[in-house]
């Protein structure tokens, strides 16, 4: 019997999504690095720098951290992969030292990247820093005037952010502008996208480079629960990397069960949302073939959520994949919800979560559990970046 | 044979116009295409807008929201080019990006076009391996044109296959950029045009991005079958209104 897999095949399709739907302008960027990526992640010279770099500058491995009192409160067992732990604040920066040492490998000395809410342009003006490599991060004009400290943040690592001034300038302005860089400058650039979405490779890349996680949960599970494999992984799905991390090593397993949690933002329902599964049709986003919102027409339409993590109109394909055969089971969670669960959180186990990660957090309203549950929840990023947000709605 | 086949026939340096439907006005759509006709021009590229066109600049962008805010979409359009072909008879090509004609429904988006008379589709985003695998049987059906864009950094090898692949021109990017981005030709661009002149593909090529003049449309067709200008045209009429097609058209040649 052939195993089903829920990985990507050799085209870079998961079951109907996926593909590279680029202009012949991006061809050969794309290209060279499609026909490389996966011989250079595999070289022990590679593997070697990346690991290093792990342990010693992101501070992995990240603890498997047993929430006693939340799970006392949901009467299940929960456990909170600590990805907020890694350096800048959020499992991001896995993937950026992943690409900036494959920028390196393809000799490239200029890096883009797209950001929306600062989180993966400091994450990438950090390993640029690190290397010394030229960054530009271009940032919706809307999320410059909103993200003013990661902004900074991005200055004092040395990176220049321009702003995005086309459509509706925010992520999905942003993304079109760094992919617009690139056209303008194919022999020099590496383009870093900081989510599991985007032509092939980049979604199978970017998981590769996050499945780190899921590799960490299986040893640390089996260190406290005598077991790899734990009844569900859950985690928070904007573009999808923190998901696609912990799902990776568990996506063929089939009694593992993957809750993929989406931001209802005031509600599905009310036009004021950013729930893909429900909400969007097949088509084609950023060069992936995928689920996106979009009109009738098929112009893609501007999400929205609180969480400036979660406000992508697409969902990486891996996740609309896991969502068309069923293997995946997809939760939105609103605004009120998630900020309800970031302060619950808080209050209980004194981890103040990201906003995006609260919506993971949030599920135990929305569904139960059976005491002997085993949970493994991605807590993707720590709460700083979001002070102001949580300021102003608890007004603290 | 097909109009865009016919056209490449004739003993000339083809200019090619594209405009943004929608644009300036929703209703401009007819009044351009007659005013372009009449002022000479051999073939025209019918811009469908759409929300996030990654191979444009600012020009295109620009317009294409501004046409998108004007009520424009794939079904209005092929209502307004309903009897374009009893007063259009140049060869003309829709481009767009595709995700539009992917939710009109790829066979329904090609039956239209080869019912209202449209002789052939540029796709930039959809790229030649996906075209084959699953359109091309489709495209083929109704008689449309699929055009390919070749770049500076298109390899010979791959040049090869997109040639084989087409059967009508092959759109040649002048310079690694998005529409509108440059002004003027250097010695890098004589090189590239060169070069693709002499590997004699059986398509003949026609030139596009960064031609917005007459020096530029003549250099641009030393080599290539003709030129086509998008952004600059755009700004034009822009500028003095979309009744002063001539006046651009003028310009060049």
């Amino acid at each position: 019997m052939i195993t089903e897999t829920y990985q990507a095949d050799d085209r870079g399709y998961y079951g109907d999504f996926g593909g590279a739907f680029i202009p012949e302008m991006l061809y050969p960027n794309v290209e060279e690095l499609r026909s490389q990526y996966i011989q250079i992640m595999q070289e022990p010279s590679f593997q070697e720098e990346f690991n290093q770099l792990l342990k010693d500058y992101v501070g992995r491995p990240t603890p498997l951290y047993y929430a006693e009192r939340f799970s006392k409160k949901y009467n299940t067992k929960i456990y909170l992969k600590r990805e907020d732990l890694c350096h800048t604040g959020a499992h991001k920066v896995n993937n950026t030292i992943g690409q900036i040492l494959m920028a390196k490998r393809l000799g490239k000395n200029r890096i883009i990247a797209e950001t929306g809410a600062g989180q993966h342009g400091v994450a990438t003006a950090t390993v640029c820093a690190l290397m010394g490599l030229e960054c530009i991060v271009y940032m919706g004009a809307i999320d410059i005037e909103r993200q003013a400290p990661n902004v900074a943040r991005m200055k004092m690592l040395g990176a220049t952010v321009r702003p995005a001034m086309s459509g509706s300038r925010t992520l999905k302005d942003a993304t079109n502008e760094a992919i617009r860089d690139w056209i303008n400058n194919p022999v020099d650039t590496h383009y870093i996208i900081g989510s599991v979405v985007g032509p092939h490779p980049y979604p199978d890349m970017v998981a590769r480079f996050q499945s780190v996680i899921s590799a960490e949960t299986k040893k640390q599970l089996q260190e406290v629960e005598g077991r790899e494999n734990p009844d569900y992984v859950v985690a928070c799905v904007g573009g999808g990397s923190n998901a696609a991390g912990l799902y990776y090593h568990y996506l063929d397993q089939p009694e593992v069960g993957i809750i993929a949690v989406e931001a209802a933002g005031k509600g599905i329902d009310t036009g004021e949302s950013a729930a893909t599964s429900a909400l969007g049709r097949e088509g084609i986003i950023h060069g992936s073939k995928t689920l996106l919102m979009q009109t009738p027409d098929g112009q893609i339409t501007e999400p929205y959520s609180i969480s400036a993590g979660l406000d992508y109109p697409g969902v990486g394909p891996m996740h609309a994949n896991l969502f068309r055969t069923g293997r995946g089971e997809f939760i939105s969670v609103t605004d009120d919800d998630a900020m309800q669960a970031g302060l619950e959180l808080s209050k209980l186990e004194g981890i103040i979560p990201a906003i995006e990660t609260s919506h993971a957090l949030a599920i135990f309203e929305e569904r139960t559990f059976k005491p002997d549950d085993v949970i493994v929840i991605n807590l993707s990023g720590r709460g700083d970046k979001d002070l102001n947000t949580y300021i102003e709605y608890f007004k603290l | 044979m097909n109009r865009i086949q016919q056209k490449l026939q004739e003993d000339k340096k083809l200019l090619s116009l594209y405009f943004t439907a929608g644009y300036p006005a929703i209703h401009d759509t007819m009044s351009i295409l007659q005013q372009l006709q009449d002022s000479g021009v051999d073939m025209v590229e019918i811009g469908l807008p759409f929300s996030d066109p990654l191979a444009d600049g600012p020009t295109i962008q620009e317009s294409s929201t501004a046409a998108l805010k004007n009520g424009m979409t794939t079904q209005l359009l092929f209502e307004q080019l309903k009897d374009v072909r009893k007063t259009i008879d140049i060869p003309l090509i829709v481009m767009g990006y595709f995700n539009p004609m992917l939710q009109y429904g790829v066979e329904k988006f090609c039956a239209t076009c080869a019912e209202i008379g449209i002789d052939g589709i540029i796709m930039p985003d959809l790229p030649l391996a996906e075209y084959e695998a699953q359109y091309k049987a489709i495209f083929e059906k109704y008689g449309l044109l699929n055009v390919f864009l070749i770049t500076p950094q298109t390899s010979d090898e791959r040049i090869r296959q997109i040639d084989a692949a087409s059967d009508g021109f092959i759109y040649m990017v002048s310079s690694a950029s998005t529409t509108g981005a440059q002004s003027g030709f250097g010695n890098t661009q004589s090189a590239y045009f060169e070069r693709i002149h002499a590997m004699h593909l059986k398509n003949p090529q026609i030139v596009g991005f960064g031609i917005s003049n007459s020096d530029t449309f003549q250099a641009a067709t030393a080599f290539a079958k003709g030129a086509i200008i998008g952004s600059a045209f755009i700004k034009h009429i822009t500028a003095h209104g979309a009744n002063s097609v001539a006046d651009f058209v003028k310009t060049i040649r």
